[in-house]
């Protein structure tokens, strides 16, 4: 059985987004929450790409990677600039420590 | 079979991200992840991307990250879930089977007749406009997000929200201990 370009890409889009959603899952660190969410727009980009490619359409799939790396890079800089905020604030990065509501 | 491999390495890069203990370490394998991704989507025919995810994913966010790191400290979390493990791997096997049920059940739809496609500066700007002027409003948004996050930080802290409140409640203990022991003098 040989696998086709599209199918090795797609194997390799459900491991990725499978591990980052598993990340997401057990971290309580906030950075390390921030690499899981990365590990899993790499997921998608690597889908976008390759669907391109499949379809003969490589220039429309470039174009929509790039919106995701573009949105995906904002959003690990906000996540960042926020765990380090809230390191300094509450002297942690446990997502644990965050909940300042008691009942 | 070399694109296999790729995936496969790919995989394992991304499986100890997630897994390394220190936050340095999980960065550099995240780098690494970027990088080996970015070398599939030169193979896959995606020059452009390739080269940005390369720039932007491996080198910008990386160097962001350490920073970040140097700045946070990199404190030893314990790996607990939050939720129990049994529910954290159940929802994930469900995830993985529901997406490849999903995602390879799909029929790739082959062009029906090679149409020779625009090149990617006309696709860009004009048939993908609207992604551009959303690009432009992220940027001016997250670096305005973060200008505002950075000036908070430059006002002087005294310490930890949490040393505070400890403090305050050692405060409160020592004035009720006090309390206590004049109210027994005055008994005797």
């Amino acid at each position: 059985m040989t696998l086709s370009p599209f199918t090795i890409a797609l194997i390799g889009v459900i491991g990725l987004l499978g591990i980052g959603f598993y990340g997401l899952m057990i971290s309580r660190n906030l950075i390390k929450i921030v690499v899981a969410l990365q590990i899993m727009v790499k997921g998608a980009l690597l889908g976008l790409v390759a669907a391109g490619n499949a379809n003969g359409q490589i220039g429309l799939g470039q174009s929509m990677a790039l919106t995701v790396i573009v949105a995906d890079t904002i959003v690990a800089v906000m996540g960042i600039a926020l765990g380090v905020q809230i390191r300094r604030r509450l002297g942690s990065l446990d997502v644990r420590d965050l909940s300042s509501l008691r009942g | 079979m070399l694109t296999l491999l790729l995936v496969a390495i790919l995989l394992i890069f991304a499986i100890q991200a997630i897994r390394a203990r220190a936050l340095i370490t999980s960065a550099l394998w995240l780098a690494g992840v970027s990088a080996l991704s970015s070398v599939l989507f030169y193979s896959y025919g995606a020059h452009l991307v390739a080269v940005i995810e390369l720039s932007v994913g491996a080198g910008l966010v990386t160097v962001l990250f350490v920073f970040a790191i140097n700045i946070a400290g990199d404190d030893a979390i314990q790996a607990q879930s939050v939720p129990p493990w049994t529910l954290v791997t159940a929802l994930v096997a469900l995830f993985v089977l529901l997406l490849g049920w999903f995602v390879l059940g799909v029929p790739v739809v082959a062009p029906v007749s090679p149409v020779a496609e625009a090149p990617l500066s006309v696709i860009l700007w004009q048939a993908r406009g609207l992604d551009l002027m959303v690009q432009v409003v992220l940027i001016f948004s997250g670096v305005l997000g973060l200008l505002g996050l950075l000036a908070e930080a430059e006002a002087p802290l005294k310490g930890s929200m949490a040393a505070e409140v400890a403090a305050r409640r050692d405060r409160e203990m020592q004035t009720l201990d006090s309390q206590i022991l004049q109210i027994e003098d005055v008994r005797k």
